[in-house]
C-alpha cells in the first residue's frame, strides 16, 4: 500500500491507508459495513455506514470519469463480488477464500479495497470517494450512465483484439507475462482454498471423535472401567486440542496468505483489463490510420482529426498504463510479500502453542501410565 | 511313589477301599500333607514357575515332594485343587464360594469330595482350568516376554495360486519355546487354520480367543493379479500389522500361549495346510449353515439369568460395542479427511511452485519456491500423520470391534451351556420319576438300570455345572484382562501418538523458520 497521501491537490479530507472496516452487520440478506476513516486534521474520524450497494455505486462513479486523460489507463483496484447474508453455494464458491469466516476476509478485502483507491494519486481526485467516506447519508443509488468498463461478454471480436500483437515491447510483455501469472496466481489461489477447507474438514472430524469419546464415559465403581473412562476423557482432551490446532492453522491460512493470494489474484485480473483496454484503444488507433490513409479527402480531414484525437488518448493511456504498471509491481510484490511474512509468523505462533499443549498432554498421559 | 499309587486306587466313597482299614488315616495323612504342600505353595507363589503343565520346566519349585506330585496326573489335579482352594487373595474365589454346594469349591474339604467332581470330567476341562488360576496367582514369577513380529511379505507363485507369505519370527526367553530366537515362514490361511483351531477348542469352555484377521477376496485377488500399485501394497500393509497384533493378543493370553496348536504355528518349519478355511469351500458353505442355525438358536433360548453380574456385563459390552462402533467411523472419517489434506497440500505446493517460476521479481519468486518446498514437506507429514492414525486408532478400534464379538459368543456359549444343564435337569428329574415308578412295580434289574442312568445323568448334570462354574470366573478374569490391555494399549499408541503430533509440530517450525530466513 501507498504510505504517504500528502497530496494537497486530493480531494480527500481523511487519511486514505488507515481507513478500517470495523464492524459488519448482518440484516436479512443485506450485509452493511462500518467504515472509519481518521480526519487529515486529526480532529476525529468519520463512521458511515456503507453496503456493497453503495461500494458498486463508487466504482461505477471511478469508472465513469471523464474528464481524466488516461484513465483508462489506471489498473483500478478490484472490488471484490457482492456477498449476501444468505450467499447461494455458487456466489460462494466466486469468492473463494473471502467467503469463509464470519466475513473477517471480506472485510478485509473491501478495506484493502478502500485504502487503495483512497491512496491512489488520480483516483482520490475524484469527489464520490469523499463522499463515500464522510457523508452520513448513503451516496446516492441513481443509475450511473453506461461505461466502457460494461465488460458484459467478450464477444470472439474481443478475444480477437486481446491476442493483438503489441506495438512497444515493454507492453507486449507485460501482456504475455500477465496472462501466464495470472493463470498461476488463480490456480494457486483455488489449491489454497481446497486445502483450508479440508483443514477445516479436519477440525470438525477431530470434534466429533473427541465427542464420541466422551460418550464412552461410564459411571461405575469397577477400578477398570474407572480407568479406561478416565483415559477416554484424555483422548478427547488431546482431540480437542487437535481440532483447535487445525481450525488456528486454518485461519491463519486464510487471514493471511488466503487473502494475499485472492488479492493478487483479482489485482492481475485488473491489470489484464486495463492492458485489455490499452489493446482496444491501440486496435482503435490503426483503424483510425487505416482509415484515415484510405479515406476520400472529403471525409479525410474528419478522419485525421478522428486519428489523432486517438492518437492522444492512446499516448496519454500508455504514459498512466506505465506509470501504473510501474507501482502495481511495486505494490503487488510488496503486499505479496507481506502476506508470506504474516502467514508464516502466525504459523510459527500456532505451531509453538501447539507443540506446548502436546507436550503437556503427552506428560499427563505418562504420568498416568505409572 | 506310594501317594500316587494310592490316589490311583481312590475310588468315590473311601469306605469301598480294598484295603478298608488303612484307606482313611492313609487319606487324612494325604491330606495333611497336601495342605503344609499348599501352604508352602501359597507362600512360594510369588516366586515359583506356573507348576502345572508336564511340559513346562517345573524345576524350580522349591518344594520336592510337590515336584513328584506335580509329574503325576491325578495328584496333580488334586493339588492344584488344593491350591486354589487355599489362596482366597484373587476375587474370583468369592464367586465360587459364593456359589452353591460345588465340592470342589469349599476351601477345607476331605479329600474324598475333592476328588469326586475330577472323575468322569473331561480332563482337559480341569487341566486348564486349574492351570490358569495358578498361572493367574503365580504371574510374577516367569515374566511375560515374547515378541511377535511378522514381516517381509513375499509373493509366492503366480496367478490365481498366488499367495502371499509372511515371516513370523518370535523373540522370546520364556522357557516354553526351544529357541530364544527363530522364525518361520506362514501364508494367511495358517492364520486362519489356527484361530479355527484354538477356537474350537477353547471357545465353549469359556475363553475369549482373539478374531483372526478378515478375509478379503478383493484385496488379495488385486495382489494375485500383480498389481503393483499402491492400494495393493497399503493392502498387503495392513494385512500384516493385522496378523502381527493377532499372534501378539494371542499370545498374551497365558492359556492359548501353551497351547500345543499354537507353539506348532510359531515354531515348526513345516504346517499342514488348513483347507478349511477357503471361503467357498464345502466346509465354509457348512459353517455358514451352523452359523444361521446358530442365530436361530439364539433366538429360542430363554435363559434364566441368576447372576446379576453377567446381565450386567452383556448390557456393558452390548453399549461398548456401539461406542467402538461409532469411535471408529469417526476416526475413519478423519484418516479420510487428512489424506485428503494432504492431496491438496501436494497441489498448493505445485502451484505454488508454478507460481515462483513464472514471477520474475526474484525475491518473490525465490519465496514462493520455498514456500512450495516447505508445503511438500508439510504435506509429506500430513500423509505420514494420516498413516499414524489409521494404524493405531482406527485399526485398534476395528480390532476390538471383532474381538467384542468373540466376547458376546463366550457368552453365547453359556448360555448353550446353561440350557444343557437344564436339560440334563429335566432328564434326571424323568429319571428319577421312573425310577420311583419301577420301585413300586418292583423289577430289580430295570431298577438297576434306572439306578445307573440317574448316576450317569447327575454326573453330566455335575459336569454341566462346573463348566458354567468355568465360564463365570474366567469371563470375569477375562474381562478384566480386555478391559487392561484396553487401557494399556490405547495408552501406548496414544503417547506415540502425541509424540508423533509434536515432533510434526517442531517439523513445522523448523521448516518455517527456515523459510522465514528469506
Amino acid at each position: 500500500m501507498m504510505e504517504e497521501v500528502k497530496e494537497v491537490t486530493s480531494a480527500l479530507s481523511v487519511h486514505g491507508h488507515n481507513i478500517k472496516i470495523t464492524d459488519v452487520v448482518k440484516d436479512g440478506d443485506a450485509l452493511t459495513f462500518v467504515i472509519v476513516s481518521q480526519k487529515l486534521s486529526g480532529t476525529g474520524e468519520y463512521h458511515v455506514d456503507r453496503t456493497w450497494d453503495d461500494f458498486e455505486w463508487l466504482q461505477q462513479h471511478l469508472f465513469s470519469q471523464e474528464d481524466v486523460p488516461g484513465l483508462q489507463g489506471v489498473i483500478f483496484p478490484p472490488l471484490p463480488a457482492k456477498a449476501s447474508g444468505n450467499a447461494s453455494a455458487k456466489i460462494m464458491k466466486q469468492l473463494g477464500v473471502l467467503g469463509l469466516g464470519e466475513w473477517q476476509p471480506y472485510c478485509k478485502a473491501l478495506e484493502t479495497f478502500l485504502q487503495q483507491v483512497a491512496t491512489h494519486k488520480i483516483l482520490n481526485k475524484n469527489k464520490a470517494v469523499e463522499v463515500f467516506l464522510t457523508s452520513s447519508d448513503a451516496p446516492g443509488r441513481q443509475k450511473v450512465k453506461k461505461n466502457i468498463f460494461n465488460r458484459l461478454s467478450q464477444a470472439v471480436e474481443e478475444m480477437r483484439k486481446e491476442g493483438h500483437k503489441d506495438v512497444d515491447e515493454f507492453f507486449q510483455t507485460e501482456r504475455d507475462h500477465n496472462l501466464v501469472l495470472t493463470g498461476c496466481t488463480k490456480t494457486a489461489a483455488e489449491k489454497f482454498l481446497d486445502m483450508v477447507l479440508t483443514e477445516q474438514k479436519i477440525a470438525v472430524a477431530c470434534g466429533h471423535f473427541s465427542a464420541a469419546l466422551h460418550l464412552c464415559v461410564e459411571p461405575g465403581e469397577d477400578p477398570d472401567k474407572k480407568a479406561f473412562s478416565r483415559l477416554c476423557v484424555q483422548i478427547s482432551e488431546v482431540f480437542d486440542s487437535m481440532k483447535k490446532n487445525m481450525t488456528s492453522v486454518a485461519e491463519n491460512n486464510v487471514n493471511t496468505l488466503g487473502l494475499g493470494l485472492d488479492l493478487e489474484s483479482r489485482y492481475q485480473e485488473a491489470e489484464k483489463e486495463m492492458l485489455f483496454r490499452r489493446t482496444c484503444k491501440l486496435v482503435e488507433l490503426e483503424n483510425a490510420r487505416r482509415n484515415a490513409e484510405k479515406a476520400k479527402p472529403v471525409k479525410k480531414a474528419a478522419m485525421e482529426e478522428v486519428k489523432t484525437a486517438t492518437q492522444t488518448e492512446f499516448q496519454q493511456i500508455c504514459g498512466v498504463a506505465r506509470q501504473e504498471i510501474k507501482q502495481f509491481h511495486g505494490v503487488r510484490v510488496k503486499m505479496l510479500q507481506q502476506a508470506l511474512v504474516q502467514w508464516c509468523e502466525k504459523q510459527l505462533l500456532t505451531a509453538k502453542e501447539s507443540t506446548d499443549q502436546f507436550n503437556q498432554h503427552l506428560q499427563a498421559f505418562r504420568g498416568m501410565a505409572q | 511313589m506310594g501317594l500316587s499309587q494310592d490316589f490311583g486306587e481312590t475310588s468315590l466313597e473311601p469306605s469301598f477301599q480294598p484295603d478298608g482299614t488303612i484307606s482313611l488315616p492313609r487319606l487324612m495323612c494325604v491330606w495333611a500333607h497336601c495342605l503344609v504342600e499348599t501352604s508352602n505353595c501359597v507362600q512360594d507363589q510369588p516366586s515359583s514357575q506356573p507348576a502345572s503343565l508336564p511340559a513346562e520346566d517345573i524345576s524350580t519349585n522349591s518344594n520336592g515332594p510337590k515336584q513328584d506330585l506335580l509329574f503325576d496326573d491325578d495328584p496333580e489335579d488334586l493339588f492344584a485343587e488344593a491350591t486354589e482352594e487355599v489362596s482366597l487373595d484373587s476375587p474370583e474365589r468369592d464367586v465360587l464360594l459364593s456359589d452353591g454346594p460345588s465340592p470342589a469349591i469349599t476351601p477345607i474339604t476331605p479329600p474324598t469330595s475333592v476328588i469326586t467332581p475330577r472323575i468322569g470330567h473331561a480332563h482337559d476341562d480341569m487341566f486348564t482350568h486349574s492351570s490358569f488360576d495358578e498361572i493367574e496367582e503365580e504371574e510374577g514369577g516367569d515374566s511375560f516376554d515374547i515378541h511377535i513380529s511378522v514381516s517381509d511379505p513375499e509373493k509366492v507363485g503366480d496367478g490365481m495360486n498366488a499367495y502371499m507369505a509372511y515371516k513370523v519370527t518370535t523373540k522370546t526367553s520364556m522357557s516354553l519355546f526351544k529357541q530364544k530366537d527363530f522364525s518361520v515362514k506362514r501364508r494367511f490361511s495358517d492364520f486362519l487354520g489356527l484361530h479355527s483351531k484354538l477356537a474350537s477348542k477353547y471357545l465353549h469352555i469359556g475363553y475369549i480367543v482373539p478374531p483372526a484377521p478378515e478375509k478379503s477376496i478383493v484385496g488379495m485377488t488385486k495382489v494375485k493379479v500383480g498389481k503393483e500399485d499402491q492400494s495393493s501394497n497399503e493392502f498387503v500393509e495392513k494385512r500384516r500389522s493385522a496378523l502381527e497384533r493377532y499372534l501378539m493378543r494371542t499370545v498374551k493370553h497365558p492359556i492359548l500361549l501353551k497351547d500345543p496348536d499354537v507353539l506348532q504355528f510359531l515354531e515348526s518349519s513345516e504346517l499342514p495346510r488348513a483347507v478349511s478355511t477357503q471361503a467357498l469351500s464345502s466346509a465354509g458353505l457348512l459353517r455358514m449353515v451352523n452359523k444361521a442355525a446358530d442365530a436361530v438358536n439364539k433366538m429360542t433360548i430363554k435363559m434364566n439369568e441368576s447372576d446379576a453380574w453377567f446381565e450386567e456385563k452383556q448390557q456393558h459390552f452390548e453399549n461398548l460395542d456401539v461406542q467402538l462402533r461409532k469411535l471408529h467411523a469417526s476416526v475413519e472419517s478423519l484418516v479420510c479427511h487428512r489424506k485428503e489434506l494432504s492431496v491438496n497440500t501436494a497441489q498448493f505446493a505445485k502451484s505454488a511452485a508454478m507460481l515462483g517460476n513464472s514471477e520474475d521479481h526474484t525475491a518473490l519468486s525465490r519465496a514462493l519456491s520455498q514456500l512450495a518446498e516447505v508445503e511438500e514437506k508439510i504435506d509429506q507429514l500430513h500423509q505420514d500423520q494420516a498413516n499414524g492414525d489409521f494404524y493405531l486408532f482406527s485399526e485398534l478400534l476395528g480390532d476390538y470391534v471383532r474381538l467384542l464379538t468373540a466376547v458376546k459368543g463366550v457368552f453365547e456359549h453359556r448360555m448353550k451351556t446353561w440350557q444343557k444343564w437344564q436339560d440334563s435337569q429335566m432328564l434326571l428329574q424323568k429319571k428319577r420319576e421312573a425310577e420311583a415308578k419301577l420301585q413300586f412295580t418292583n423289577k430289580p434289574d430295570k431298577l438297576q438300570q434306572a439306578k445307573d442312568e440317574i448316576k450317569e445323568v447327575r454326573n453330566l448334570e455335575g459336569k454341566v455345572q462346573q463348566g458354567e462354574r468355568d465360564f463365570e470366573q474366567i469371563s470375569k478374569t477375562i474381562r478384566k484382562e480386555v478391559s487392561r490391555f484396553e487401557k494399556e494399549r490405547v495408552k501406548d499408541f496414544k503417547t506415540i501418538i502425541v509424540k508423533y503430533l509434536e515432533s510434526l509440530v517442531l517439523t513445522q517450525q523448523q521448516v518455517n523458520l527456515h523459510f522465514y530466513c528469506y
